[in-house]
């Protein structure tokens, strides 16, 4: 908070010391904003290309298709932006801070999702003279808000390169938004879950070069609305309203399939959901007590497992022993919280690095283990390395959950009707941890986290509250994992490792937690449809995408070293002063003689 | 007769070959401020972390009211003895309140099944125990910060919510290390009237300190501690007008040739220099 003189304003407020990079006057650069926005929404409605070759559509006059929907969305919303600097009427909230970084990113947004898809359609039809006038209009269109954008006056700067940092800057200070009424707030969120539940969709299906153009269109999106204080103001809101919002969130994600009409769609959704629950387990363990669990996947195969062995498949040992999904559930997060305990007893006492490796081993234990007791090197239970195949589908009163239901018009397939079960799940997850890190153990869970000496020294007793948190973390993950033993119809050892090409594995649960952030519940099941959709979707980056996966890490953590959802006590830092230990008065006291002598 | 509260018989600690504390009898009694004062290395905080269970006395016996103290830091917390540290080991990253709360940990027992399942016994034990930690941070001024986060509090502050954090756990002896250290004359001054806040309290004090006018001001008696031993115990005045103690601090009182002061001063201005730079 050292740059507190620097305050990027735009509109007739702009002192005189301010330019633009782009020499251009304020007037000039704001209509090439509006223009340049409405120009390219309107460069969607021509024809892009001549074939259809090109996945989407880009061939029709009179309506958008595939990537030039996203070109569309994008120039919309720089429009808005752009008419909002104009102080038109109901607009005014987009830019609550008045300054540039929202204006600059949809800009580039525009500009990014424009031109990839103008080279791909080069690149992939075999150069430009695959190019109609539609294609040039676009291109050229969506360049000049950017230009404008650029031209948008700020302080002046020393350097090119600090004049392009002030232009994507946050704003310092996002002024408190105004009392509105509280069905106003409620509507705002009930548009915001609708919103989200829509762009969640409709990446879900998009595919290869619309799915890239997806990830542009919402990255930089995101980016200006959280420069422009929007997702601040909206935390905010959220907190007011929490039950509502908490609601709203639950309706939305059970909305999911019946937006979609293919089931693998929905197969996605419920992965996703799995491996999203298992991530908050594990931010318990991580994110509140501070305990680096490198193993962590173990207990969802202990979970997967149990359930598959009290299932009732012709393959488990116990194939006459079919348990109704309740008691499987129950068993399985049972089972994981017995080896939770079992695990957690001997390696809590490390702390730190060792324990992270040890937890390593045990996780790594728990699937060579898997695979040897198949009768030959070991007891027959697990059926080695085949695994347990063919589980059967889970029934609840008749309700089959293998068969296709319609419910209200929409077909609701088997992946579907298992997703709507991990709903539930999630929820109680979701539950289960608020109610928990909002609570004296989750204060001591935090405590200990903070300094381990100095919480012992508060009556707290180290070892068994971390036990707790590493127990309560196996249970539900062993709850995820019966779910998952029976969506995927077979559990083998082999998924249930340290680091893989495809989640769930540990070091991707971890990943998870750490990308979406560290102690918040949104996080994990941000950071794990991250970490599930991008190895799906880019098969193109099948081979690299632990590379890439690698490189997206540490450029994350360098930038954004606390995740993409802070949790609070990051945003409560906006009070920082600066000093830890240090005193901030001198320490000159009557006597130093006398008080520093002997030493 | 006054009755005490902590009796340490016989301490000594060893590590290896080296003997921190050596046979050391102390004892607190209920509404005194007791100094334990020291040249650096003499084992103050080694003393200290015997009487709070961080270290287990090789020999000897701590007892607190009677009863000799488990070996365990959160034992001898809930037994009745709470806190500081020398540096500042607060919760950096949790809120002020959130800090008091935390030290309330021994007092209260909600485990996790009433935290799931929030009974209307926790929200009451919730409620009670935010109360009483905003009663504590009233007493130390500080409820009007209640939500900032420990780390932003300047360093005066993050001192008196220590302080505020070992009360909650409702200790009948608070043990200060330092609690001066870094502060300049008036938040001394403040601190000893805290401190004598505190005693009025009915919790009997134990302070380690080197500003040695706080000390003397403070303190109803003063030990001192000289390479593990314990050297005089007794009211300010004796403890100053002690040959042995100033001794200690400021060496032995001898006619050397200049040759051999001189390089003996620089080694000591060395090594005080080094002390202040940590």
């Amino acid at each position: 908070m050292t740059e507190t003189t620097e305050n990027p304003q735009t509109a007739a407020t702009a002192p005189a010391a301010q330019r633009g990079l782009i020499p251009l006057p304020l007037a000039t650069a704001r209509a090439l904003l509006l223009a340049g926005g409405i120009l390219t929404t309107a460069s969607t409605f021509l024809r892009w290309t001549w074939t259809s070759d090109f996945p989407g559509d880009l061939t029709v006059n009179g309506y958008p298709g595939g990537l030039q929907v996203l070109t569309l969305i994008a120039g919309i919303i720089t429009a808005l932006f752009a008419l909002s600097t104009y102080g038109v009427r109901g607009l005014g909230w987009l830019l609550p801070a008045r300054n540039n970084a929202p204006l600059v990113l949809t800009a580039l947004s525009g500009f990014a999702v424009t031109w990839y898809t103008v080279i791909s359609i080069a690149a992939e039809l075999g150069g430009i003279v695959n190019w109609e006038p539609g294609t040039y209009i676009a291109a050229v269109a969506s360049l000049l808000p950017v230009i404008g954008a650029l031209a948008l006056p700020q302080d002046a700067t020393d350097s090119t390169k600090e004049a392009l940092k002030a232009y994507i800057a946050k704003a310092d200070h996002v002024p408190a938004p105004q009392a509105t009424a509280p069905w106003i707030q409620r509507l705002a969120i009930t548009i915001v879950a609708a919103l989200g539940l829509t762009v969640f969709a409709y990446g879900i299906d998009a595919e290869d070069e619309l799915f890239i153009g997806f990830l542009i269109v919402v990255v930089f999106t995101a980016w200006a609305l959280q420069t422009a204080g929007l997702f601040d103001r909206f935390s905010r809101l959220t907190a007011d309203n929490r039950s509502f919002a908490l609601a709203m969130g639950f309706v939305a994600a059970i909305g999911f399939p019946f937006t979609q009409t293919n089931d693998h769609y929905a197969n996605l959704g419920v992965n996703i959901l799995i491996f999203g629950t298992v991530a908050l387990g594990l931010n318990i363990v991580v994110g509140l007590a501070g305990l680096l669990d490198l193993g962590y996947v173990a207990f969802l195969g202990v979970g997967a497992y149990t359930a598959a062995l009290v299932s009732g498949s012709e393959f488990s040992k116990f194939s006459g022993v079919q348990f109704p999904f309740w008691a499987a559930a129950l068993t399985g997060a049972a089972a994981s919280l017995v080896f939770g305990v079992l695990i957690g007893a001997p390696t809590l006492r490390l702390r730190g690095d060792y324990l992270a490796i040890v937890t390593l081993g045990f996780g790594e234990i728990f699937r060579i283990a898997v695979n040897n007791m198949d009768g030959v090197s070991g007891p027959d239970i697990t059926n080695g390395p085949n695994g347990i195949p063919s589980i059967p589908d889970l029934s609840f009163f008749g309700f089959d959950f293998g068969q296709n239901h319609d419910i209200a018009g929409f077909t609701i397939g088997r992946f579907a009707n298992y997703y709507l079960l991990m709903v539930l799940i999630s929820a109680l997850v979701v539950t289960i941890y608020r109610r928990a890190s909002d609570s004296r153990i989750g204060r001591s869970w935090i405590a200990i986290r903070e300094d381990e000496t100095a919480a012992t020294a508060m009556g707290i007793n180290g070892f068994r509250v971390k036990l707790i948190a590493f127990a309560l973390g196996a249970t539900l993950a062993g709850l995820a994992g019966t779910v998952s033993a029976h969506v995927t119809y077979s559990v083998v050892p082999n998924p249930y490792q340290f680091a893989g090409a495809a989640p769930p594995n540990s070091a991707f649960l971890l990943a998870a937690v750490v990308l979406g952030g560290m102690g918040t519940v949104s996080g994990p099941f941000l950071g794990a449809a991250l970490l599930y959709l991008l190895p799906e979707k880019l098969v193109a980056l099948q081979d690299k995408s632990l590379l890439a996966f690698g490189i997206a890490l540490i450029l994350l953590m360098r930038f954004r070293p606390e995740g993409i959802i802070p949790n609070r006590r990051r945003q409560l830092e906006f009070h920082e002063t600066g000093q830890l230990d240090v005193p901030d008065t001198t320490t000159l006291t009557d006597e130093p003689a006398i008080t520093k002598a002997g030493a | 007769m006054t009755t005490p509260v902590l009796e340490a018989r016989d301490v000594t600690m060893r590590f290896g070959g080296l003997t921190a504390v050596r046979s050391v009898d102390f004892t607190v009694n209920a509404g005194e401020i007791v100094g334990l004062i020291g040249p650096n290395g003499a084992g103050k905080t080694t003393f200290f972390n015997c009487l709070t269970g961080l270290y287990v006395p090789t020999e000897g016996t701590v007892s607190y009211q009677g009863t000799v103290l488990p070996p365990k830091p959160h034992l001898v917390t809930k037994a009745g003895i709470a806190r500081t540290f020398q540096n500042i080991r607060l919760f950096a990253n949790m809120t002020v309140l959130e800090n008091v709360l935390v030290g309330r940990h021994t007092r209260t027992k909600e485990g996790l099944w009433s935290a799931l399942l929030r009974g209307p016994g926790f929200k009451r034990a919730e409620k009670a125990s935010e109360e009483r930690a905003m009663e504590l941070l009233e007493f130390i001024g500080l409820a009007h910060k209640r939500d900032h986060l420990a780390r932003n509090l300047p360093y005066g502050e993050q001192r008196k919510l220590e302080i505020a954090r070992a009360l909650a756990s409702e200790p009948g002896l608070l043990l200060l290390d330092e609690p001066t250290a870094g502060m300049n004359p008036q938040e001394t001054r403040a601190t000893e009237e805290l401190v004598f806040a505190i005693r009025d309290k009915g919790i009997a004090v134990l302070v380690i300190e080197h500003d040695m006018r706080f000390i003397f001001n403070l303190c109803d008696r003063v030990a001192v501690l000289v390479q593990g031993e314990k050297l005089v115990e007794g009211t300010s005045d004796v403890v100053q007008a002690d040959e042995r103690v100033v001794a200690a601090y400021l060496g032995e009182p001898f006619e050397p040739t200049p040759e051999d002061t001189q390089p003996a001063a620089e080694a000591e201005s060395t090594t005080s220099t080094k002390g202040e730079a940590q």
